[in-house]
């Protein structure tokens, strides 16, 4: 066969490169976020950008070993990833430390795991095999249920610990349903809901009702023949309606005050760049300074001076927008969008549906991170931990990634071979 | 199997339209906006300020008035204090432990990583112990700064203070100062502030999120360095000034003495003084409140804000203005029984019977008969009706600077009064009044408020026979020695110069005849022209006052000495008028000794004994030494205790 001939025959390597350019780019950031122009170090085991070097060569090297893999081990051994996953997931709420407030982390010798950072992998690759197993069909209510149960138990076990952020990734799983036959009335509903949730935080809920009834009305007028129409619209208000209440409810009583918080800075419902909009607004300096050039390499105050927190980590993306400017933003988040054509492309040219699914849920998962992380350092977003892929500091985050794609890759290697 | 391939198209849709957002608001906040930029230099640049070195005033012989000595003031960082002795370090700079623990927590609370001033101003002794044991104090160190000294401790009025800008002037500044900053508040340091003051420098410095310094910015390319105030030569005699310090010691009044050449002050002595040193320094707050308490005002800036009638020596402006008037000359006698009578009953004594008096006696003697009658004719009989003579006369005795401020460099300066015609209109209630009811102005009485140093400047018109220069205390300014313009013109009294013979005869021999009031004033050797005055105090003993010029020809030195409560013109203001002339002229004093310290010695403050022997005798030495110290802020108080 093919494929024994090179081991390495059919592997994808515009994904590789872009990957590994990714890794590199987020590795000369980290530097410039850490470096300190008073003590200029070459290079350094101990700080941030010396022990990413050691993940990322630690990332290739699983990610290789992966290619080396039978992707038979991965189809079969999809429930027993699954099983492990969530039994770490719960072993963390237990014996887990608990950092920065979240209870995350799982010490393993002078690292620690974060368990919710496989935990995406293992739950790509159980829903791909639920929903390519022969007659499964996602239109059924049943199917439905599975798979939501499928991602939501993560989910709510992530949510305990609590990280929100993590467990929201696993909504972007929805695209992955829609492509698989989901009514596109979700992805309109999707759509809705956070419209409505941001008029309703911002607006009163009688003025939105108010809205919400016009609109209606008007859609009632122009398609007052198409029965199909007015049924829609019908559902849509009622959902609107208790859509809003629930919002109303969940917002004023369920959101922590620091949640509750972000939302309101990125809505502009409060002006405090010295207290709690701190983070968003240094965050938003950084990169709004960078003009179109940048400042150059090395060259960012804001960042290199710790004017934005988690400069290495979750706002990595201030020092790509401080010091290579536009068009280095530019750059970076082409190469993401390359990728993530590049995926879902690579996912319709599988002749398994296994390999199909699980590609949209990398695609799924990877666009997640990066639009919502982007998206929080530049204000469009409330402030969400999440890590955005390939670039930020972090071994669990850098592996979970590698092994996301790297299966997918694996799959896409042996496309040509016998399912 | 493929059934729904063309939602492909959606996801990669949704993936596009979405990244697409992200780059329109990247491009947004990097591209269009420029806030974020601003706001970024604002996180990361400090303009530090460079402080100029003030400018240092000088006399007109460029001996150093005013110089600028280092202090020390102690710096914490209050991070980077790690445990030691506390006991030893409060002995050290003389504080006790619960100072300490306040100023410790002041300087956290202010910030733990920025260096705060922990104490102001150690003197040269703790700093020099200190420094030893620094190494023992990690996270204190000790930042130069300099503070205003007065070597002679002298001329305070003068000189003036500095002190730290209040809220308003940092407001009114436009940004030129800022919280801590130091600014003239009285005398030349207050109206020369902008040229004192130097230009700042700036560095910019790059620091971290918790302020701490990370160098320069953009290699000091922005920076700029300071530039040190301009030095300022005034016209004050250090050595005069001291010596009518003296003669002025436990006397409340003025003496202002002005080169009648160019308008240049070689004295100005408001009394009682203080130690300029007091209000530098620790103990500044306490010193000042003490003096704005003092019963005697000692911040009161005699010379140009205290007012007077002038009394008899407005007679030498009334002579000149009736002769340049033509209603008298030289010739001109006039009759005196030893009184003016006007109007109905109105009667105005003289010191003497004169009987038959002339214009030169009539100075010499003082003769009030005589200018009852002058000044009657210069508006009753000055063919024209006594309103408009009154104007007329109003506006000649005006352009001897009376009645406006003389525009002087120091802050404060107060006009006095000259009444208008309006003022007695008003008061008679209609404008049918003549000389009668205004007499009193004809022997400087009644509605004049003149100041001291205009006092002086019409004697120095009289020495320059009929012109003046504007007074001023600065020379020449910074090294090029440039001189004001407005110095260098000359203003004419209006009158013409042959009218002053007989004037200058008169106030000759005022001094140099044995039949002149001030004949036990006369000088060896230089012929000094002058006239008494004693003005009358409604409140208390009335005021001695002499103005003169010497010597006569080619005059040096136009002087007024006003001495409050201390009786006849010739008994106090006159001999100290003609030491001063004495010590200016010639650098040395004729008379014994004894007779200056009977002056220095002499205590004539409201309720005090005269003589007293319990007052202290001042010396040279004495005063000098007060210099370093600042407790001692009033020299009036402490010998009067």
């Amino acid at each position: 066969m093919n494929n024994q001939r090179s081991l390495f025959f059919n592997v994808d390597w515009f994904v590789i490169l872009t990957y590994i350019v990714l890794c590199m780019i987020g590795w000369f950031n980290i530097h410039a976020a850490v470096y300190d122009p008073l003590n200029p170090t070459i290079l350094d085991l101990d700080t941030n950008y010396g022990k990413q070097l050691i993940f990322i060569i630690s990332a290739i090297i699983i990610g290789f070993t992966i290619l080396l893999l039978d992707s038979k081990f991965f189809t079969t051994f999809s429930p027993i990833f699954y099983a492990i996953t969530i039994i770490l997931l719960i072993l963390v709420l237990i014996i887990g430390r608990n950092v920065g407030g979240n209870q995350a982390w799982i010490p393993v010798g002078s690292f620690r795991l974060q368990p919710s950072e496989f935990a995406k992998f293992a739950t790509c690759l159980l829903l791909a095999r639920y929903l390519s197993s022969g007659t499964i069909k996602v239109q059924e209510i049943r199917t439905q249920l599975v798979a939501a149960f499928i991602i939501l138990l993560p989910t709510v076990l992530i949510l305990l610990q609590p990280d929100a952020g993590s467990a929201l990734t696993f909504s972007s799983l929805i695209l992955l349903l829609y492509r698989e036959g989901l009514s596109g009335y979700f992805l309109a509903i999707e759509g809705l809901s956070i419209l409505l949730f941001v008029l309703t935080v911002l607006y009163n809920k009688l003025i939105v009702l108010a809205g919400i009834i016009v609109v209606a009305g008007i859609i009632f007028y122009y398609y007052r023949k198409s029965k199909k129409m007015i049924k829609v619209t019908g559902f849509g208000v009622l959902f609107s309606i208790l859509f809003i209440f629930s919002v109303d409810y969940a917002y004023n009583q369920i959101l922590k005050p620091h949640q509750r918080n972000r939302i309101d800075l990125i809505l502009g419902k409060v002006d405090d760049p010295r207290g709690i909009g701190y983070n968003l607004n240094q965050s938003k300096i950084a990169i709004g300074s960078g003009g179109i050039f940048g400042k150059g390499y090395l060259q960012g105050t804001q960042t290199k001076y710790n004017f934005v927190p988690e400069q290495s980590t979750d706002f990595i993306f201030c020092t790509v927008g401080e010091e290579w400017g536009f068009i280095g933003c530019l750059f970076v988040i082409g190469l993401y969008l390359f990728l993530l054509i590049r995926i879902i492309n690579i996912a319709e040219r599988q002749r398994s549906s296994f390999a199909r699914i699980y590609g949209y849920g990398v695609a799924s998962i990877l666009f997640f991170h990066v639009f919502i992380n982007i998206g929080m350092t530049i204000g469009l977003i409330p402030v969400i931990g999440i890590p955005l892929p390939f670039l930020s500091y972090g071994g669990s985050s850098l592996w979970s990634f590698t092994i996301l794609l790297f299966i997918l890759l694996k799959f896409d290697s042996n496309r040509m071979g016998i399912i | 199997m493929n059934s729904f391939f063309a939602r492909k198209f959606v996801v990669q849709g949704i993936f596009i339209v979405l990244t697409a957002v992200l780059i329109t608001r990247l491009f947004y906040i990097q591209v269009i906006s420029d806030e974020y930029i601003l706001s970024a230099e604002n996180n990361v640049i400090r303009r530090l300020p460079i402080y100029p070195a003030r400018g240092v005033i000088l006399d007109r012989y460029e001996k150093i008035l005013v110089q600028n000595e280092p202090v020390y003031d102690l710096m914490i960082i209050p991070r980077e204090v790690k445990a030691f002795d506390t006991l030893e370090f409060c002995k050290l700079i003389g504080i006790d432990l619960a100072g300490f623990h306040k100023r410790f927590k002041k300087a956290r609370n202010y910030s733990p990583y920025k260096a705060s001033i922990f104490e102001k101003q150690l003197s040269v002794q703790i700093y020099g112990s200190f420094q030893e044991k620094l190494s023992n104090y990690p996270g204190f160190f000790v930042q130069n700064r300099t503070v205003r000294r007065y070597p002679d401790s002298i001329a305070a009025h003068f000189l003036g203070y500095i002190g730290e800008v209040n809220q308003k002037v940092i407001e009114k500044s436009k940004g030129f100062y800022s919280q801590g900053d130091y600014h003239g508040i009285t005398g030349i340091e207050k109206s020369y502030e902008e040229l004192l003051r130097g230009q700042r420098g700036v560095q910019n410095l790059m620091v971290d999120a918790l302020n701490r310094p990370k160098g320069n910015y953009a290699n000091g390319k922005y920076d700029t360095v300071a530039v040190s105030g301009e030095h300022m030569i005034s016209s004050l005699d250090k050595e005069l000034q001291k010596f009518g310090e003296q003669l002025m010691h436990n006397k409340i009044g003025s003496i202002v003495a002005i080169e009648p050449s160019t308008g240049e002050i070689l004295s100005f002595v408001s009394s009682p003084a203080y130690d300029p040193n007091s209000m530098v320094g620790r103990k500044r707050g306490n010193n000042y409140m003490t003096l704005l308490n003092d019963k005697y005002k000692p911040m009161f800036v005699r010379p140009i804000q205290a007012e007077y009638p002038p009394g008899s020596i407005f007679k030498v402006v009334n002579a000149l203005v009736a002769q340049q008037f033509r209603l008298i000359n030289e010739n001109t006698y006039f009759f005196c029984p030893g009184g003016y009578r006007y109007g109905r009953k109105g009667f105005m004594g003289c010191t003497h019977v004169h009987g038959s008096i002339n214009l030169e006696n009539s100075i010499t003697e003082s003769c009030n008969t005589y200018y009852g009658y002058a000044y009657s004719r210069m508006i009753d009989y000055a063919g024209m009706r006594p309103v408009n003579g009154f104007k007329r006369w109003r506006k000649a005795v005006s352009a001897f600077g009376i009645g406006t401020a003389l525009g002087i460099d120091l802050p404060g300066e107060r006009n006095g009064l000259l009444p208008t015609d309006e003022l007695y209109t008003k008061r008679f209630k209609n404008n049918q009044w003549g000389s009668a009811y205004t007499i009193s102005l004809s022997i400087g009485q009644g509605e004049l408020g003149i100041t001291p140093l205009q006092m002086a400047n019409v004697m120095a018109i009289v020495a320059n026979r009929g012109f003046f220069y504007k007074p001023h205390l600065i020379k020449a300014i910074g090294s090029k020695k440039v001189i004001k313009k407005e110095y260098l013109q000359k203003n004419n009294a209006g009158i013409d110069s042959k009218y002053f013979n007989v004037v200058i005869d008169g106030m000759s021999a005022v001094v140099n005849q044995p039949s002149g009031t001030a004949w036990y004033s006369k000088i060896e050797d230089i012929e000094m022209c002058g006239k008494t005055g004693t003005v009358q105090n409604p409140h208390g003993k009335d005021h001695s006052v002499f103005v003169a010029f010497a010597p006569r020809d080619n005059p040096k030195i136009a002087i007024a000495v006003i001495v409050e409560n201390a009786g006849f013109g010739a008994t106090w203001s006159a001999p100290i008028a003609s030491l001063m002339v004495e010590k200016y002229i010639k650098k040395s004093i004729s008379r014994p000794q004894i007779y200056v310290d009977r002056i220095m010695q002499a205590n004539l403050l409201p309720g005090a004994i005269q003589f007293s022997p319990t007052s202290k005798k001042i010396t040279i030495d004495n005063i000098s030494s007060t210099t370093n110290t600042n407790e001692k802020p009033n020299r009036v108080i402490r010998t009067n205790e």
